[in-house]
């Protein structure tokens, strides 16, 4: 039997192996978590006793049906399912992972995102955090991060994650958004005319944020007690010990690089992802889907992943179906999300404003200074080489298109002109134990 | 050393006795170790390369911030890695070990 593997069980991976299963195959599906899911349907450990309803308010029907569908294959025995295992490297047909090779025929990546996070002065310091982290910390574990919290960055998460501490009783001090209310306009039309509900439902969950919210601030610096900010020209403090940022979402991109994935510059993220056929395709056997190709959302996901493994069975010669309404609602959800990028962009001006003395790279303590200093060698890989960034335990996933968009402000070119960072194995630490099992 | 994180549900959990850096701490079954050290104390160890403590970032598994050690050697992934009965986690490596 072809033997397909499938990387992360989020909803694009969960949907990607029910596809699979329901055409008679049987297919592993390695993830980090100990508990599939993914992140933003990410299921507390056991003996939690909040309910779905509580964990994902409105979304709460789509993740219970995601959890049930994973774990009835996996009751089944329908599925191969590796918990708690990481792919580290692609090479020769098989991935290695924590725990040992796993050849394959075919490779279905699905390994989502992380924020998309953009320096700010002071970032490095413990007690800032991504706002991913801020939601993981409430759903996961019921805790709060801080006494009081500043929630900065933009996009829906944003408003997301602060509506969901302030229901959950956590003090929340201030919400940030870099987004002016005029780009919020013009990017909300779009988005309510792909999907009204969803819009309307956002918006109501921003109103009633009440004065907690402002639009378009800029982040100056992070001390050890307060945010500092500036909003219309006037500066102000607010005091906090826990501060969550976030710009949208950064594919994880590395798996596919190293699986030969071709790349293209996505204007609208501000990011480098990989380029495939609508269904998801990459290249001979390699499939992507879900939030690590296209920044389409939990519900782009499942869409996706069901795209990625009809192909990958239509290049077997099974025969699927179903496929035009998932792609024409893949289209509605692309325009949705382009809606989201131009409602809540990329914060430029704040970036270029960091002051030479900022730690643009906070695994290696590499400032923003050293940075423009070099950034005549005009391409992120050579800055890596000269400077570190991107060397650190992160591997460049929080600094690298900070970094990129500043070596291209002052190389006086267009930001994709500085390229990307190569995927390199291992594309996370190891413990020596798992590269000897390997 | 104050707490970092404050819980505000699913507070009625098994306890679960661990120590880091020798004082003796206690957390909740289904805590992850980095959830156990910060609901006690503030940081999860020294930044390599500045004056400043750490304490994650990301919260999974990405960001690689909250790596660790242990008592009797291997470091481990602080959010990602459940807190057990009786582990002795360190913020700096044991002595004989390499960071």
């Amino acid at each position: 039997m072809t033997r397909i593997l499938i990387v992360g069980a989020g909803p694009a991976g969960i949907r990607a192996a029910e596809t699979l299963v329901e055409a008679g195959l049987h297919p592993i599906v390695v993830d980090e978590g100990v508990r599939a899911g993914g992140q933003i349907y990410r299921r507390p450990p056991n003996g939690f006793l909040r309910p779905p309803e509580k964990l994902y308010g409105s979304e709460a029907g789509k993740a219970r049906s995601l959890h049930a569908t994973f774990d009835r294959m996996v009751a089944g025995a329908q599925v191969d399912y590796l918990p708690e295992t990481s792919v580290f490297a692609l090479r020769d047909g098989a991935a290695h992972a924590t725990g040992g090779r796993i050849p394959y025929d075919r490779l279905i990546l699905a390994p989502g995102a992380t924020d998309r996070v953009v320096p700010v002065s002071g970032w490095q310091r413990a007690g800032v955090y991504s706002l991913g982290a801020a939601q993981i910390a409430l759903k996961a574990q019921g805790v709060v991060l801080g006494r009081q919290i500043v929630l900065a960055g933009s996009g829906p998460l944003l408003t997301l994650v602060a509506a969901q501490l302030v229901a959950a009783g956590a003090g929340v001090a201030a919400v940030l958004d870099t987004a002016t209310l005029r780009d919020q306009m013009v990017g909300g039309v779009r988005m309510a005319l792909a999907r009204p509900w969803v819009t309307a439902r956002g918006a109501r969950m921003r109103a009633s944020l009440g004065r907690l919210y402002h639009a378009g601030v800029r982040l100056d610096q992070i001390k050890e007690d307060a945010v500092h900010w500036t909003a219309h020209g006037k500066a102000y403090a607010t005091e906090c010990d826990a501060v969550a940022l976030g710009w949208h979402l950064r594919a994880e991109t590395q798996l596919a690089d190293l699986a030969g994935a071709r790349f293209a510059w996505c204007p609208a993220w501000a990011q480098w992802l990989p380029d495939t056929d609508a269904m998801g395709r990459a290249g001979p056997g390699l499939y992507l889907a879900g939030d690590g190709v296209r920044i389409l959302g939990a519900d782009g996901a499942e869409i996706a992943g069901r795209l990625a493994a009809s192909a990958c069975l239509n290049d077997l010669g099974i025969a699927t179906r179903g496929k035009v309404p998932l792609l024409r609602r893949a289209r509605r959800l692309n325009r949705f999300a382009n809606g989201i990028a131009r409602a809540f962009p990329w914060p430029a001006d704040q970036l270029n404003a960091l002051p030479d003395k900022a730690i643009l790279c906070r695994c290696e303590n590499v400032t923003a200074g050293e940075v423009r200093g070099i950034a005549a060698l005009a391409e992120t890989n050579r800055v890596k080489s000269v400077s570190r960034i991107g060397m650190g335990r992160c591997q460049g996933r929080f600094c690298q298109l900070a970094a990129a968009a500043l070596i291209a402000r002052h190389a006086g070119l267009p930001p994709q002109a500085a390229g990307r960072l190569r995927g390199q194995p291992p594309v996370r630490p190891l413990t020596i134990e798992s590269l000897l099992d390997d | 050393m104050t707490a970092r994180f404050v819980r505000l549900a699913e507070k009625d959990r098994t306890p679960v006795v661990f120590s880091f850096d020798g004082q003796e701490m206690t957390a909740l079954q289904g805590d992850t170790v980095l959830t156990a050290i910060l609901t006690c104390s503030d940081s999860l160890r020294a930044a390599e390369f500045g004056p400043e403590r750490r304490a994650g970032f990301c919260l999974m598994g990405a960001c690689q911030d909250c790596w660790i050690w242990q008592q009797d050697g291997p470091r481990l992934q602080a959010c990602s890695t459940s807190i057990r009965d009786g582990m002795r986690l360190l913020s700096e490596p044991a002595e004989g070990w390499l960071a």
